[in-house]
């Protein structure tokens, strides 16, 4: 892109990006306008021998348009961010379909937990593995976030994804890769001294590519591994 | 100054300034409010060096994340539990985050503020002999020291000092087991309950100063807009601080006693230190930049010779800032686990804060419109203020944008945003602010050249290190991390980290040259008289410095404090407190002359 943006592969990043551009765009008219003015008037009203300043002590209409102007900009941002905020992290709003994941963090890693061949999280043949995040491209993910020892930050930067994670609750996120590939999973809620290594490789893989990782992942007997790592 | 020769002095001579105060009555354990400021003033300059210094180390790190090539400068005075063999260790940077953060916003500028300007300026404004409670006032400062050894002794602690973050949320700053901090956490803990008593006692000194003390004909909309800005920050301060306070003691309760207010292993709840942090955290903010807006305000209007602009609507904003500032805490907490529906919501009041913050940036430029602009250094650094104010609370709108703060929240961004709202705007206005009452408060010019070459020196140097964070930050660094390399997709911005760091120094090297200045022109300034800008607060018809009493006699005010270039006056200022006779010539009783 033009660098303000990372590279976005999930299906809401778009919508955030097209949200931060057209702020930016908003943001960058504003301040021409209003550094403009304040160089202008820098230059053109410089002090010259013989020049007086103008006795004024203000306009009421000036004050209601200014006052209204930014007004309707940015009730009219917080209109436009509402909808996609809901999609994002409204539990209403989820997409049922969604592989499920459990994703606990702990000082200084990410302890992911898999469904195994069963497809439901909860059983036996759940498998976990640490600081790989494993998904399918085009499919919904579901998240269930929570932490075992202090707060914690899941970030996603190429996903538009962030979620802290807090011990003593359940967070619940979701967010759909659209391009396999591999990413970044890190912490951005200062954690303890690991903070800075707290990170994770994600991993896309094609639909199909997905279940045969979660297929070999869980191993041959599930029975057998309940708890491995 | 001696004794002796004051023994005899009345009470009039008092006010005329021979007083008869010892030297520590007088210098250290003073009741007199301009001396408290000063105090106030020296000991936050001491730790805005330092929190700077720890930006420095910060700095240092990022551009050479532990690389033995390039040992921290100055790495080997430290003890080996800080650096190591010139490497940074994580706890180090730790509580270099966190104590550059608390250093920043308790100890340099919030008392820069509102310990030197609120003290020193508000009864010189409002033409008072003194506070309301001296001996109050001299409490607060002296309940600041004991604040500010705790939060220096945590430096030299075992465990080493604070490391959960300016924001201190548990359970990592509750269990040492997490952060590896001992006693340092809880020197912070009570150094800021410590501070908050200080302030307390402060701003119910200014309210009720500002109250009852204003002197003959100094009606409200008189009042001079540092005065309202940092009357309306006491109320806040009044207000904001007992919930920090009531916090900080659940939080000790954690630390020390093994309640659990903040565990969740044992039924607490770590979001309840967020939302009780946060609704003192963002009245903090208004408390660190109202004032701020006062001094710019002051200063716009003389440096272009005009009445400021809207005044009443500069009043009416501060107002609304000071309401809407308490309903819009939950946006440091959108991504924290908190109802999204409650998220949506504090979008909405959080947007509309930025209302006011606009109607005061118009209101500075109708202000230079048409004016006669005098660049003095003081008003270099307040157009300052107001370009950089201006980015801040732009940056602020794609912070207060749910969505887009999914991506923006505790990264480079809200570094970048901070930043340009607490030292692109507060700490030039605090530049603005020094340079302009400094004549008063000593008696002798700040040097101009100096001042300015200063001033554009950190100008530049600012925008280079921070302008930069806002892309680092989109791009997805976070915040509080000491290596940035180790993530692939920031590999790429290594050099502009790099970058920021070596501007970064030049940017603490170029504070020098106001160090220098400071210090030189306390001695071998220039002589100010009483009114060396030509202003029109009451501040400026006292002597420079002011005797103790401030006033001979009390002023009596007829206008308003922005009256430049009055057609009623042949000069471009006319003092509030310069009587309406004196100008024309005195009417005559019954029908006026013809010529």
């Amino acid at each position: 892109m033009d660098g303000w943006l990372p590279q976005n592969v999930s299906t809401f990043g778009g919508e955030i990006d097209s949200l931060f551009y057209l702020i930016l765009g908003i943001a960058a008219a504003i301040f021409v306008i209003v550094e403009g003015a304040l160089v202008l008037f820098i230059i053109r009203y410089r002090h010259r021998e013989g020049r007086k300043a103008a006795y004024i002590h203000g306009n009421n209409r000036a004050e209601f348009v200014w006052t209204l102007i930014p007004f309707l900009i940015v009730v009219f941002l917080a209109a436009r961010s509402t909808g996609t905020w809901l999609d994002i992290k409204s539990p209403e709003r989820m997409p049922a379909d969604a592989l499920e994941l459990r994703v606990t963090a702990k000082q200084f890693e990410w302890n992911v937990t898999y469904p195994g061949p069963d497809g439901r999280l909860g059983t036996a043949d759940d498998f976990v593995r640490r600081n790989q995040l494993h998904i399918p491209a085009g499919r919904p993910v579901r998240v269930t976030l929570s932490s075992e020892d202090v707060i914690h930050s899941f970030f996603l930067p190429q996903f538009r994804v962030k979620q802290d994670a807090v011990p003593g609750m359940s967070i619940t996120i979701w967010f759909e890769a659209t391009e396999p590939g591999e990413y970044t999973l890190g912490c951005a809620e200062l954690c303890g001294t690991g903070h800075t290594r707290m990170m994770a490789s994600v991993t896309v893989h094609e639909a199909e590519a997905y279940d045969r990782w979660a297929r070999e992942a869980a191993g041959p007997d599930p029975s057998t591994l309940g708890d491995g790592i | 100054m001696s004794t002796v020769a004051t023994a005899t002095a009345g009470e009039a001579q008092v006010h005329a300034g021979h007083d008869d105060r010892s030297f520590i009555r007088k210098y250290i354990f003073s009741t007199d409010h301009k001396v408290i400021g000063i105090q106030f003033l020296f000991m936050s300059l001491f730790f805005l060096v330092l929190g700077g210094l720890l930006a420095m180390g910060m700095r240092w790190q990022l551009a050479f994340p532990s690389d033995p090539a390039h040992p921290l400068p100055g790495g080997s005075l430290l003890p080996e539990t800080m650096v190591n063999a010139g490497i940074v260790l994580p706890e180090f940077y730790n509580s270099m985050v966190t104590m550059h953060g608390t250093i920043m916003i308790f100890f340099a500028i919030m008392p820069l503020l509102v310990g030197v300007y609120a003290n020193y300026l508000i009864p010189l404004q409002i033409g008072a002999p003194d506070m309301a409670f001296p001996r109050l006032n001299m409490a607060s400062f002296w309940l600041a020291v004991p604040a500010a050894i705790l939060i220096l002794a945590g430096f030299f602690v075992e465990g080493g000092h604070a490391g959960a973050g300016w924001t201190s949320y548990p359970p990592l700053s509750v269990e040492s087991g997490y952060s590896g901090v001992y006693n340092g956490q809880v020197l912070w803990t009570l150094s800021i309950i410590i501070l908050g008593f200080s302030s307390l006692m402060g701003a119910v000194n200014y309210i009720t100063t500002v109250v009852n003390m204003r002197a003959p004909g100094m009606t409200w909309f008189r009042l001079p807009l540092a005065t309202w800005a940092l009357f309306i920050t006491a109320i806040l301060i009044l207000l904001a601080v007992p919930v920090l306070t009531g916090a900080l003691i659940l939080l000790l309760f954690d630390q020390v006693l093994g309640t659990a207010f903040y565990k969740p292993d044992a039924g607490g709840q770590p979001l309840l230190w967020q939302h009780l942090f946060w609704f003192f955290g963002h009245p903090e903010v208004y408390i660190l930049i109202l004032p701020a807006m006062g001094f710019v305000s002051e200063i716009i209007a003389n440096g272009s010779r005009k009445p400021v602009f809207g005044y009443k609507a500069m009043v009416i904003a501060m107002i609304s800032i000071s309401f809407l500032g308490w309903i819009v805490w939950g946006h440091h907490m959108f991504q924290s686990g908190m109802n999204p529906l409650l998220g949506a919501s504090f979008m909405a009041s959080t947007m509309v804060i930025a209302v006011p913050s606009a109607i005061k940036t118009f209101n500075w430029l109708g202000t230079m419109w048409r004016g006669d602009i005098h660049f003095h250094t003081p008003m270099l650094n307040a157009m300052a203020f107001v370009g950089m104010f201006v980015i801040g609370g732009l940056s602020g709108v794609f912070l207060a944008s749910t969505p887009v703060d999914v991506q923006l929240h505790d990264t480079y961004f809200v570094v970048a945003h901070i930043h340009y709202v607490l030292f692109g705007g507060s700490l030039f206005a605090i530049f603005a602010a020094i340079t302009f009452w400094f004549p008063k408060m000593f008696g002798r010019m700040m040097n101009e050249t100096l001042g300015k070459v200063h001033f554009a020196l950190t100008f530049v140097f600012f925008n280079l290190v921070f302008f930069p964070m806002h892309r680092l930050g989109s791009n997805g660094m976070m915040r509080r991390i000491s290596d940035p390399t180790q993530y692939e997709h920031l590999q790429a911005f290594q050099p502009t980290n790099r970058m920021i760091s070596m501007w970064a120094f030049a940017l603490f090297a170029a504070q020098l040259i106001f160090a220098f200045n400071f210090f030189w022109s306390l001695f071998r300034g220039k002589k100010a008289g009483p009114n060396p800008w030509r202003a029109n607060t009451l501040e400026w018809s006292t002597p420079s410095p002011p005797p103790h009493g401030n006033f001979a006699t009390t002023p009596v005010v007829y206008r308003g404090p922005y009256e430049y270039s009055s057609p009623e006056s042949d000069e471009d200022y006319l003092p509030q407190d310069r009587p309406p006779a004196e100008r024309p010539t005195p009417a005559p009783e019954p029908v006026p002359a013809g010529g």
